[in-house]
C-alpha cells in the first residue's frame, strides 16, 4: 500500500475506473476520493426515476459506506479541490489543507450550462445535474403549480416528464423546430412531441428564451423572443452541459473543450489520467455514460501497468428514459446521396424506423415505437457488418416476422370512421364501407350512385378507390393515381383530403402520417406541402420558409445573374406622383440598372442586390406601396381600364372595382398565380378575357369570367355567371378563389383545374349553392387575416435578415 | 493550433446557418455558400450551379442536396456533383467544425494568384 492515489470527481466515471481497479490490484493503491457532492456515489442517470417518484435515492448508490469501508478508501465527500500543484504533486481542497498523490485522476465531469439571459440568477432557477438539483424540484412540485423546463434534448424532457408527474403543469421551450435534434429526426421528433403532449407536457418548438422574470427575488415567469409570457413557479434549464475542466486548465495541462487525453487516457503530465465527461478524446467530448465506461477500462489497465487495452473512441446510441415512451437512435442518421434510407411507417400503431445504410453497411438508426431492436442494430453499426443478404427485411428487425410495412392502404385504413372522404358531398367513410357491404358494390362508379362520394369534384377518387381495395382485398382493381413525387405513392388528391381529414398540420406529421418514404421530402414535394397545410389551417400552421421556392422566400424574383427584381403593388394599375416619385427615388439611390413597365399595369425594379432588398422595401413602404407579389403563387395583378371615371364607353367603375377586389385579395396564397382583370365594357381593354378571372362590366351589371389563360397556353374565359351588383361579385370570385385553393393541386392553374373538375361543378357550388358559397367566402375571409401581412415591411424591418446579410469571415486573430 | 489558425478561417457559429437553408460568404475569390441540412450537417459549395451558374445558397435545401433556384438541377451538398441525368459538379469547399464554429478553407476565399 505504497503509491498514493488522488481521485477528483465521485461520480460515475471514477466510480467505474475503481472498480475495474480493485478487480485488477486491489492492494496497490491508497486511494482517497474528494467529491464536491456531500454524499456517496450514485447512478446519475436514475436520477430521473427518481425525480418521477419511481425509485429513492437509496436504490440508486452504486457505492455505499460498507464498499468504501471494505476498500479502505477515503471519501472527502463535500470538499471540492480547489487547486493543483503538478511539480509538488499535491491537490489543495476547499479547507485550504493540502493532500499529496502519486497517481492523480481527474474525473471531474461536466456542468449544465446557464444560458445567460436576464433573471438566469433568480431563485427558482434551477439546472438539473445531481441529487440537490432533483431534491429542489420535488420541493417546487410539492407546492404544484406551473414549471417551464428550457431545453427539449434528453435531459430537459426527462426532467419535464417528471414533474409532470409530480402534478406541477410543465411546458418544454426548444430553439429548434423539433425535440432532441441532435439524437432524433424530424419525423420522430414530431412522434415524441405527440408522446410528450399526451403526458400532459405543452411542447413550445422555436421558441428562444429572452428573460427571465421575476417578482421580487423569485422567478415568476419567461419571457420568449416573441413575446409571449409562459408563468412559472420553477423553471429548469437544461440546454446542455460544458466539461469541468478549469481545474485541469489552471494547472497548466492541456484543454481544449475538455481535458485533452491521449488513447491511454493521460493528459500531457505522465502522472494525471483524466477521464468522464470533463476529457476531450480525439477531439470529441462525450455526454453519456457508454464512452465513459469503456474510456475506465483503459484508465485501470494503465494504473496497474497493462499496456494493452487503448481507447479510441466510441459509437453512441441514445434511449429516452420516459416511461411509455420508447425511443432509440445511434450513429450517423444523417441524409445524403451516398446513403439509403431504409424507413418503415406505421401510423396506426405509432411506428417509425428508419434504417441509414452506406456501402452496404448499417451506420444509424432511429426506432421509435419499438425500440427491441436497437441493441441489434446498434451492434451491426458498431461491427460494420455488411447487410447487402439481409437487406429486404433488415427494417422488421432480428426477429423478422409479419410486420406487415409499406402497406399504402394502411394510412386509410386507420382513419375514423367519421371522417369525410368527400368534402363536397360530406360523406364520410362510414358510409362508404357500408354501402360497398350493403350494395354488394365494385367500383367507383357504384359508390359514386349510391353515396354521391366522388361524383362531384372527385378529389377524393384515390381515397374511395383505397376504400374498395380494403373491402374487397385482392378482388379490386384500381386505377393507378399519379404520385405527387418519388416520396410518396400518394396523389395531390389523396394528400389534400387526408390532411383535412385527419387533421395533420405539419409537415412532418404529414410525412409520418402518409408514410412518406424520404425522411424529409424534396423540392417537389415540400413546397406543395407548405400550401396545402398554409390553405387548410391558416389560423394553426406556421409557414415554412426553407420548404419555399427561393422568390417566395425573399419575396422578390430571382434573375439570371442572382440579382432580383421588386415589383411594388399598383392598385388596379393606378399610381400617383408620390409613389413615381420614390421609385425614381429608390432606383437612383440604390443603382437599380432597369425600370420597366410590366405587362401587368405596374412597374418592374429589375437587377437589385439581395443585401439592398430589405432597404430598398423600407424606402418603397415609406411611400406607401407593398409588396406586388410577382413572384407569388398567389394574387399577382388586378387589371383595370379606365371605366366610366374617363371613358365614353365605359358603362361601371371598373378602374374602383378592380382596386377593390386588389384590396380585398391581395397576399392570399394559391395553388398557382392568379391573375384578375376587370373591363369596363364589352371592348375590354383589360384583357379579361384571358385572365384567371375576369370582369367585364355591362349596362345590367357584371360579368364574371373565368378560366382563362395568356402564357404557355392561351385560353379563353368561361362565363361563371352575371350578376347585378360589386358586392355580388366580391362574394362570388372570393368563393370562387377559395373553392380553388382548396381544391387545386399545387402548380395547378385555375383553367387546369377547371377543365379538371368541371364548369359545372363549380357553378353548383359557388353560383347555385348560396350557403356553401358563403361558407367558401368565409374561410376565405378567415385566412386573409393572416395572410394580408405585408411581407416586404416585415423584411424591412429585420425579420428573416440571415437571408439577407451574407457571413464575414472572422479575422486570424480572432480565430485562435 | 497555429497550422489551423492560417489553414482554416472561422466564418460564424453553427447557428449562423439556418437549417435546412443557407448562407453566403462573400470573398474576393468569389462566393461561398454553407448549407445546413436537415440534420445539422454543414457544407460549404462555390455559390455556383454547374449547369449556368445560379446561385446555390437560393435553392431549397433538402436531404443533403439543393435544387438550384434557376433550373432545378439537384446538386448533392457534399460532392457539388450534379444528381439524375445532369452532369457537372460544383466546387466543393473544405470547411470544418469546431467547438460551434464554422472554419472554411482559407485557399476558397483568398484571391486567385496567377
Ligand atoms: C415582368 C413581367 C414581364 C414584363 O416585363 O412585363 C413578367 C415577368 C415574368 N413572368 Fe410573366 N411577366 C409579366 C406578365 C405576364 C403576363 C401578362 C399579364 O399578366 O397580363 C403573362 C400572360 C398571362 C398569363 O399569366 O396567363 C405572363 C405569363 C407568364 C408565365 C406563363 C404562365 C402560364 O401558366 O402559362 C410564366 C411562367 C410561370 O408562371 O411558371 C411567367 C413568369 C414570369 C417570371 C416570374 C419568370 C420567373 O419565374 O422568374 C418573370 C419574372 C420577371 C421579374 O423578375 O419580375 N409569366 N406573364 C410581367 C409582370 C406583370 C406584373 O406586373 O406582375
Ligand atoms: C438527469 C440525468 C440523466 C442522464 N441520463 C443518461 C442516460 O440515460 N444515458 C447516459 O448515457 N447518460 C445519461 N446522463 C449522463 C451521465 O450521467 C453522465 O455522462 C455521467 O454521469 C458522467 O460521469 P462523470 O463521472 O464524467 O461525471 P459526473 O457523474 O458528473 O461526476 C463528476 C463529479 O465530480 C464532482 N466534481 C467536479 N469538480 C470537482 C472538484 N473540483 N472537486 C471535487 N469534486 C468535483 C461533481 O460534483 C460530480 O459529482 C444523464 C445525466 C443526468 C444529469
Ligand atoms: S373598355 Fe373600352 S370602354 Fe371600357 S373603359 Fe376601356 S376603353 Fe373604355
Ligand atoms: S443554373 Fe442551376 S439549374 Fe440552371
Amino acid at each position: 500500500m505504497s503509491e498514493k492515489l488522488v481521485v477528483i470527481g465521485n461520480g460515475m466515471a471514477a466510480g467505474r475506473v475503481l472498480d475495474h481497479l480493485l478487480e485488477r490490484d486491489p492492494a496497490r493503491y491508497a486511494i482517497t476520493i474528494f467529491g464536491a457532492e456531500p454524499r456517496v456515489n450514485y447512478n446519475r442517470i436514475l436520477l430521473s426515476p427518481v425525480l418521477s417518484g419511481e425509485k429513492t435515492f437509496a436504490e440508486i448508490v452504486t457505492h455505499d459506506e460498507a464498499w468504501l469501508r471494505a476498500h479502505a478508501i477515503d471519501l472527502r465527500a463535500g470538499v471540492t479541490i480547489a487547486s493543483i500543484d503538478r511539480a509538488a504533486r499535491t491537490v489543495t481542497d476547499s479547507t485550504g489543507a493540502t493532500t499529496a498523490y502519486d497517481k492523480l485522476l481527474l474525473a471531474t465531469g461536466s456542468s449544465p450550462v446557464i444560458i445567460p439571459v436576464p433573471g438566469a440568477d433568480l431563485a427558482g432557477v434551477v439546472t438539473y445535474r445531481d441529487l440537490d438539483d432533483v431534491e429542489a424540484m420535488l420541493a417546487a412540485a410539492r407546492k404544484g403549480g406551473r414549471a417551464v423546463v428550457i431545453g427539449g434534448g434528453l435531459l430537459g424532457l426527462e426532467a419535464a416528464a417528471g414533474l409532470a408527474q409530480q402534478g406541477m403543469a410543465t411546458s418544454v421551450v426548444h430553439l429548434m423546430p423539433h425535440l432532441m435534434e441532435r439524437q432524433l429526426d424530424a419525423a420522430a421528433g414530431y412522434l415524441l412531441k405527440g408522446a410528450m403532449e399526451a403526458r400532459g407536457v405543452e411542447v413550445l418548438t422555436r421558441a428562444n428564451t429572452k428573460a427571465i422574470r421575476g417578482e421580487g427575488a423569485r422567478a415568476s415567469g419567461v419571457e420568449l423572443e416573441d413575446g409571449r409570457f409562459l408563468p412559472a413557479d420553477l423553471v429548469v434549464m437544461a440546454v446542455g452541459i460544458r466539461p469541468n475542466a478549469a481545474l485541469g486548465k489552471a494547472a497548466g495541462l492541456t484543454v481544449n473543450r475538455g481535458v485533452v487525453v491521449d488513447d491511454e487516457m493521460r493528459t500531457n503530465d505522465p502522472h494525471v489520467f483524466s477521464v468522464g465527461e470533463c476529457v476531450e478524446h480525439r477531439g470529441q467530448c462525450y455526454g453519456l455514460v457508454a464512452p465513459l465506461f469503456e474510456m475506465a477500462k483503459v484508465v485501470a489497465a494503465r494504473l496497474t501497468d497493462d499496456p494493452a487495452p487503448r481507447y479510441e473512441g466510441s459509437f453512441l446510441s441514445t434511449k429516452l428514459k420516459v416511461t411509455g415512451v420508447d425511443l432509440f437512435s445511434a450513429g450517423d442518421f444523417a441524409d445524403g446521396d451516398d446513403r439509403e434510407d431504409v424507413v418503415l411507417r406505421d401510423a396506426a400503431r405509432g411506428l417509425y424506423k428508419r434504417l441509414v445504410l452506406k456501402d452496404d453497411r448499417l451506420i444509424g438508426a432511429v426506432l421509435y415505437g419499438d425500440t427491441g431492436d436497437g441493441a441489434y442494430f446498434f451492434d451491426l453499426i458498431k461491427s460494420g457488418a455488411n447487410v447487402s443478404d439481409l437487406r429486404e427485411t433488415l427494417i422488421f428487425g432480428q426477429g423478422f416476422t409479419n410486420a406487415g410495412g409499406g402497406d399504402p392502404n394502411a394510412a386509410v385504413a386507420a382513419m375514423p370512421e367519421s371522417a369525410e372522404i368527400c368534402g363536397c358531398n360530406g360523406v364520410c367513410k362510414g358510409a362508404i364501407v357500408e354501402a360497398i357491404a350493403a350494395k354488394g358494390l365494385t367500383d367507383v362508379n357504384g359508390v359514386r350512385a349510391h353515396t354521391k362520394a366522388s361524383a362531384s369534384c372527385g378529389s377524393c377518387t384515390g381515397l374511395v378507390e383505397q376504400l374498395l381495395a380494403l373491402s374487397l382485398g385482392e378482388d379490386f382493381q384500381k386505377a393507378s393515381v399519379e404520385p405527387m413525387c418519388g416520396c410518396t405513392d400518394f396523389g395531390h388528391d389523396d394528400v389534400r383530403r387526408l390532411i383535412k381529414a385527419k387533421e395533420l398540420k405539419s409537415i412532418p406529421q404529414v410525412m409520418q402520417d402518409l408514410h412518406w418514404k424520404t425522411s424529409c421530402g424534396c423540392a417537389k414535394c415540400r413546397p406543395a406541402l407548405n400550401y396545402y397545410l398554409l390553405c387548410d389551417w391558416p389560423q394553426d400552421y406556421e409557414d415554412d420558409g426553407r420548404s419555399r421556392f427561393i422568390n417566395e422566400r425573399v419575396h422578390a424574383n430571382i434573375q439570371k445573374d442572382g440579382t432580383y427584381s421588386v415589383v411594388p403593388r399598383m392598385w388596379g394599375g393606378l399610381t400617383s406622383v408620390k409613389e413615381l416619385r420614390a421609385i425614381a427615388d429608390v432606383a437612383e439611390k440604390f443603382n437599380i440598372p432597369t425600370v420597366k413597365v410590366t405587362g401587368g399595369q405596374r412597374i418592374d425594379l429589375l437587377g437589385v442586390k439581395k443585401e439592398d432588398l430589405p432597404a430598398v422595401w423600407g424606402d418603397l413602404n415609406a411611400a406607401g406601396m407593398v409588396s406586388g407579389h410577382a413572384y407569388a403563387k398567389g394574387l399577382h395583378t388586378v387589371k383595370t381600364c379606365v371605366g366610366t371615371d374617363w371613358c365614353r364607353f365605359g358603362t361601371q367603375d371598373s378602374t374602383g372595382l378592380g382596386v377593390r377586389i386588389e384590396k380585398f385579395m391581395w397576399g392570399s396564397w394559391t395553388p398557382a398565380k392568379v391573375k384578375m382583370a376587370v373591363s369596363g365594357c364589352p371592348r375590354n381593354c383589360a384583357e379579361a378575357t384571358c385572365k384567371d378571372v375576369g370582369v367585364i362590366c355591362v349596362d345590367s351589371g357584371y360579368e364574371i369570367l373565368f378560366a382563362g389563360a395568356a402564357g404557355l397556353h392561351l385560353r379563353q374565359t368561361d362565363l361563371l355567371c352575371k350578376v347585378a351588383t360589386e358586392d355580388e361579385c366580391l362574394e362570388i370570385i372570393a368563393a370562387l378563389t377559395q373553392l380553388y385553393r382548396e381544391q387545386g393541386r399545387y402548380l395547378e392553374r385555375m383553367y387546369k383545374w377547371s377543365a379538371r373538375v368541371g364548369l359545372e361543378t363549380i357553378r353548383a357550388q359557388v353560383v347555385a349553392d348560396a350557403p356553401r358559397r358563403k361558407a367558401l367566402f368565409d374561410r376565405f375571409v378567415l385566412s386573409q387575416k393572416t395572410a394580408q401581412i405585408d411581407p416586404w415591411a416585415e423584411r424591412a424591418q429585420g425579420k428573416e435578415a440571415h437571408e439577407f446579410v451574407p457571413l464575414k469571415p472572422v479575422l486570424a486573430e480572432a480565430a485562435e | 493550433m497555429n497550422a489551423r489558425a492560417q489553414d482554416f478561417i472561422d466564418v460564424g457559429a453553427l447557428e449562423d446557418v439556418p437549417l435546412r437553408g443557407s448562407r453566403i460568404l462573400r470573398s474576393p475569390a468569389g462566393d461561398v455558400a454553407l448549407f445546413k441540412a436537415a440534420d445539422g450537417h454543414v457544407f460549404a459549395l462555390r455559390d455556383e450551379c454547374p449547369h449556368k451558374k445560379g446561385p446555390l445558397s437560393q435553392g431549397i435545401v433538402h436531404g443533403r442536396s439543393v435544387t438550384c433556384p434557376l433550373h432545378n438541377w439537384v446538386i448533392d451538398l457534399a460532392s457539388g456533383a450534379a444528381q439524375g441525368a445532369d452532369e457537372g459538379c460544383a466546387q466543393a469547399v473544405a470547411l470544418k467544425v469546431e467547438n460551434g464554429r464554422i472554419f472554411v478553407d482559407a485557399r476558397a476565399l483568398a484571391p486567385a494568384h496567377g
